[in-house]
């Protein structure tokens, strides 16, 4: 983890001229705004991005720029809607930052090597330029030379592009997507954050989440744990579903065949399948049962007695 | 079940010492396994009985089993006997809610007790000592139960059948025939004695030492009078760590004067911690690095894996390949042992590896691989744990098909 001190510690190293200003942890523009004047500098707003092949961009602009995500999305020549919000983790695990404290300084981290990086170009009609050094209790001023000094300096070129360029079509036959030469030559994958209720090991990086607007995860669900995604839900359906029961044993079943089947004799492939499948679908039956009984016993404890 | 460790009880080195709060070999050595069974006067489980297992079930014999996992008794030929003359028996274990995070260790009973239930068609019991954490770990009335609760969701998706499986919290369930069954038990073990046994002292709280018959009761089957009604004389078969032996001794040793059957044991061997060399270390789930817990990411199981199993293997490869690996203490190899199904398989890793032809690396890589199926599969089942699912678990109601 880059710790944020190691951002002034380049700024002295280069000579940057900025300002620092400490606060009470902001999670939102309008909050740091409280803190920082504007006469400080121009705020920034900060975009954390990921495209459907597991490529991730930062996007600081003006707050006052408008950002369309899917004027952009097509000048990157990811069609329309390819561009979205980056998950939590990927905050964590590639920009080594908390919620609100996307900043292009993050790009100093190892992780954040494949994580392209987009500045506004009316970044450099300012004086000075307001970001979090890493942290969000912190926010510091410079102007866009200060920042292109410090993007050198770990071997990042500033790309300053017109967010608002919004030509019509945005992308077609005598218009390329301009931007796609920004878009990573690796994909990342971040490993999706498992199941937790209240699992001791989330308790620190997630204490931000608590403040922000509600980040999907966290609805309370009546029916077992928390936290579960939709990919989950639907595996679920298989210890409620038939079909789905039938299916999951069907698929398991039919890849085992594929990958041992190749010249097997077939009383040999029997044993396999016995060996390999009977505990595991002993296991899924079990919940199966489980899952219909509990269902039942619900269903039982709300019923009506029958009327004399 | 697991009673607090007692640091005030002083461990000789040049002995070891095995009790419900102490586990530590001599002078930092091996756990001698078979001087315990002596020690404690229990049975080692030979190969005959489990062949007679294995035979009895229709099925091959649990990986547990055919390892050595499980390796003493009391009593357990006598069950089989009876269970061979038509008379069955039912299953009794039980966990201290003590933390939310469960590491593989806390696992290993369960799964056994789920095989138990599987192969020989008998009801179980499952006990979780809710008023013990309280008492002994000061958690609040609330917090224990709440713990008790989301424990019971982990111990469900082990795979235990509602139709044959009844989870009680002691402080929902104590009372009535359960309690009258206390009150019988406690009448015949003297102040004395139980500060013999379990070590309490005129410091410690009287809570404490009421506690010993709450978890000795649910050996006899009229505490569970909506579940055995009529059935006084039903046997009882308690899997557990072997260090609980002291405490169904005491069990034991009561039952007759009552009119009850002495419940069998079948104990098993401590669950090593990642970074142990021997097997000094029992896991600990205080210290994350020791353990493997079900709720780490396949990311962090790897990292656990190689960055704090302890290696048998030697310094350099040259080395490794002229002596080979010491498997003695080798933590992966010993995990492997436990969890991975294919006898023919561990075989091959204990000889290439033990011979230097394998390294560590791969034997780690091997080791991820099945733990991380594990883990996965335990956390697929506990996602679809609902709360009426253990509502349903824990619902005092008869089970009409508990021996099919």
């Amino acid at each position: 983890v880059c710790n944020y001190r190691i951002i002034f510690w380049i700024f002295q190293e280069l000579q940057i001229d900025y300002s620092k200003y400490e606060h009470p942890p902001v999670l939102t523009v309008e909050e740091q705004a409280k803190y920082v004047s504007s006469s400080e500098g121009a705020l920034s707003k900060n975009l954390f991005l990921k495209d459907k092949k597991n490529r991730y961009y930062i996007v600081s602009a003006m707050t006052d720029t408008k950002v369309d995500m899917k004027v952009l999305s097509q000048r990157l020549g990811l069609g329309k809607g390819g561009i979205r919000m980056a998950p939590e983790e990927a905050l964590s695990e590639l920009l080594q930052v908390s919620l609100g404290c996307v900043t292009p300084f993050a790009v100093v981290n190892e992780s954040a090597r494949d994580v392209s990086l987009l500045l506004d170009q009316k970044f450099k009609n300012q004086t000075r330029c307001i970001f979090h050094p890493l942290s969000n209790d912190v926010s510091v001023s410079l102007n866009t030379l200060g920042l292109d000094k410090f993007l050198q300096s770990i071997g990042r070129d500033s790309v300053y592009i017109d967010l608002e360029v919004n030509a019509n079509p945005v992308v077609g036959k005598d218009q390329p997507p301009d931007l796609a030469v920004y878009v990573p030559s690796n994909s990342v994958v971040v490993p999706e954050l498992p199941t937790k209720t209240a699992s001791i090991q989330t308790a620190s990086k997630n204490v931000s989440a608590e403040k922000t607007k509600p980040v999907a995860s966290a609805k309370p669900s009546k029916l077992a744990g928390n936290g579960k995604s939709a990919v989950e839900d639907s595996a679920l359906l298989v210890f409620k579903n038939p079909e789905k029961f039938v299916e999951e044993i069907l698929d398991k079943t039919t890849a085992l065949l594929l990958s041992e089947g190749k010249g097997e004799n077939v009383e040999a492939l029997a044993e396999t399948f016995r060996k390999r499948l009977t505990s595991e679908f002993t296991h899924l039956a079990v919940m199966y049962k489980n899952t219909a009984y509990s269902q039942g016993f619900y269903a039982g404890t709300q019923s009506q007695p029958k009327r004399p | 079940m697991e009673v607090d460790k007692k640091e005030e009880i002083a461990s000789d080195s040049s002995e070891q010492v095995v009790n419900p709060w102490e586990v530590s070999a001599k002078d930092g050595g091996k756990i001698d396994y078979d001087k315990l069974i002596d020690q404690f006067g229990c049975q080692r489980l030979d190969e005959s009985l489990i062949d007679r297992v294995e035979r009895l079930t229709s099925r091959q014999p649990h990986v547990f089993l055919r390892r050595g996992v499980f390796f003493a008794h009391r009593d357990f030929d006598l069950v089989l006997d009876a269970y061979e003359r038509g008379d069955k028996f039912y299953l009794y274990t039980g966990r201290g809610p003590s933390s939310e995070a469960l590491h593989l260790g806390h696992l290993i009973p369960f799964m056994f007790t789920k095989y138990l239930q599987e192969a020989f068609k008998v009801p179980l019991v499952i006990q979780l000592t809710d008023d013990e954490k309280c008492m002994w770990k000061n958690l609040s009335v609330e917090e224990s139960q709440r713990l008790a609760r989301e424990n019971a969701k982990d111990i469900i998706a082990c795979g235990f059948d509602v139709t044959k499986t009844f989870i009680f919290s002691d402080f929902d369930y104590v009372g009535g025939a359960f309690y009258k069954n206390m009150v019988k038990v406690a009448k015949c073990v003297t102040l004395n004695k139980a500060m013999g046994i379990f070590g309490f002292s005129g410091e410690d709280h009287i809570g404490k030492l009421s506690f010993p018959p709450v978890q000795a009761v649910p050996s006899f089957p009229s505490s569970f009078p909506h579940l055995f009604p009529g059935k006084d004389k039903l046997r009882c078969l308690i899997p557990c760590a072997i260090d609980q032996d002291p405490y169904f001794r005491m069990t034991r040793d009561v039952a007759p004067r009552l009119g009850y059957s002495k419940p069998a044991l079948i104990e098993s061997s401590f669950f090593p911690a990642l970074q142990a060399s021997g097997e000094n270390g029992k896991m600990s789930a205080s210290d994350p690095n020791s353990a493997i817990y079900v709720t780490d990411t396949a990311k962090d199981i790897k990292n656990k894996i190689n960055r704090y199993a302890f290696s048998g293997g030697q310094d350099s490869i040259e080395k490794h390949r002229e002596i080979g690996a010491n498997l003695e203490v080798d933590i992966p190899v010993k995990y492997l042992s436990f969890f991975l199904e294919d006898d023919a398989e561990l075989e091959h890793i204990k000889k290439e590896y033990g011979e230097g032809r394998m390294l560590t690396g791969e034997v780690k890589k091997r080791l991820t691989e099945v733990l991380t199926g594990m883990v996965e599969r335990h956390r697929m089942a506990r996602a679809a744990v609902t709360e009426e699912m253990v509502d349903a678990f824990m619902a005092v109601r008869p089970l009409p098909n508990m021996f099919e």
